[in-house]
């Protein structure tokens, strides 16, 4: 029998590497990093809107610059952030309405979150953005 | 004298809410947007610029950014709130969000109008 008062003295060491977390603080965590970056293309992204919508020359300097490989890259970013942080956050509105709450459900449903996510920033890049 | 009592737990319930009425507004947006986007599938400037010429699309859109920008403060907040301590650094890039926010606001107006 191991003596309890010695295994009492072990220190507690947290890995609280984005890496090492369970599933669904993955997914927080990334909800929190997507707003975040969402936050700061938010100019950027008004911008486009406005020229866009301004007139028949902006609309073909806004081509324009969508053709650049590198605003391609951030535009393929932001709609990564944005997918991940749609899906999560309708994770989140169902969890406050208790649905979903159980360990094998909370899990599943942070899974579908990365996967569907993932998925339909390969969809909508491609079919936007290609 | 008033015994009131100062603490709770219920300051952050309306930024909590808000957070998540907000949420629900541009879910409600997204989903109208889709079925417009897919119903008129734009080519051109000219469509494009038709989507949002309708009145109702207008008011949506508007409805829509207001929630955004309601909706970016609230999760600025809690990130500033979470990793900035020093209170006059966090009360800076508070008024930054803010100040950005606003100004995002008035710019959506226009763009939306001004078309």
């Amino acid at each position: 029998m191991p003596d309890a008062s010695l295994r009492k003295k072990r220190p507690l060491w947290y890995n609280l590497s984005p890496l090492n977390l369970p599933l669904p603080g993955l997914v927080s965590i990334l909800h929190r990093i997507s707003g975040a970056l969402l936050f700061l293309l938010l100019v950027w992204l008004l911008y486009l809107l406005e020229a866009s919508l301004a007139s028949a020359e902006r609309f073909e300097a806004f081509k324009r610059i969508l053709a650049y490989p590198f605003a391609k890259l951030v535009l393929f970013a932001a709609l990564w952030a944005f997918l991940h942080h749609l899906c999560a956050g309708i994770r989140y509105l169902l969890l406050d309405i208790h649905r979903g709450v159980d360990l094998a459900t909370a899990r599943l449903s942070s899974v579908a979150v990365l996967a569907v996510s993932l998925a339909l920033t390969a969809v909508l890049g491609w079919l936007l953005l290609w | 004298m008033v015994n009131r009592v100062v603490v709770g737990a219920h300051y952050g319930l309306r930024d909590w809410l808000a957070q998540r009425v907000s949420a629900v507004v541009m879910v409600a947006y997204l989903a109208l947007f889709g079925v417009a986007l897919a119903a008129a599938r734009p080519v051109d400037h000219a469509a494009w610029k038709a989507l949002f010429g309708r009145g109702w699309m207008r008011l949506a859109t508007l409805l829509f950014f207001a929630s955004l920008f309601l909706h970016a403060w609230v999760g600025m907040r809690d990130i500033l709130m979470d990793y900035v301590k020093p209170v006059g650094l966090r009360l800076a890039l508070e008024v930054v969000v803010i100040v950005l926010l606003l100004a995002c606001m008035a710019w959506a107006v226009e763009i939306l109008w001004k078309t």
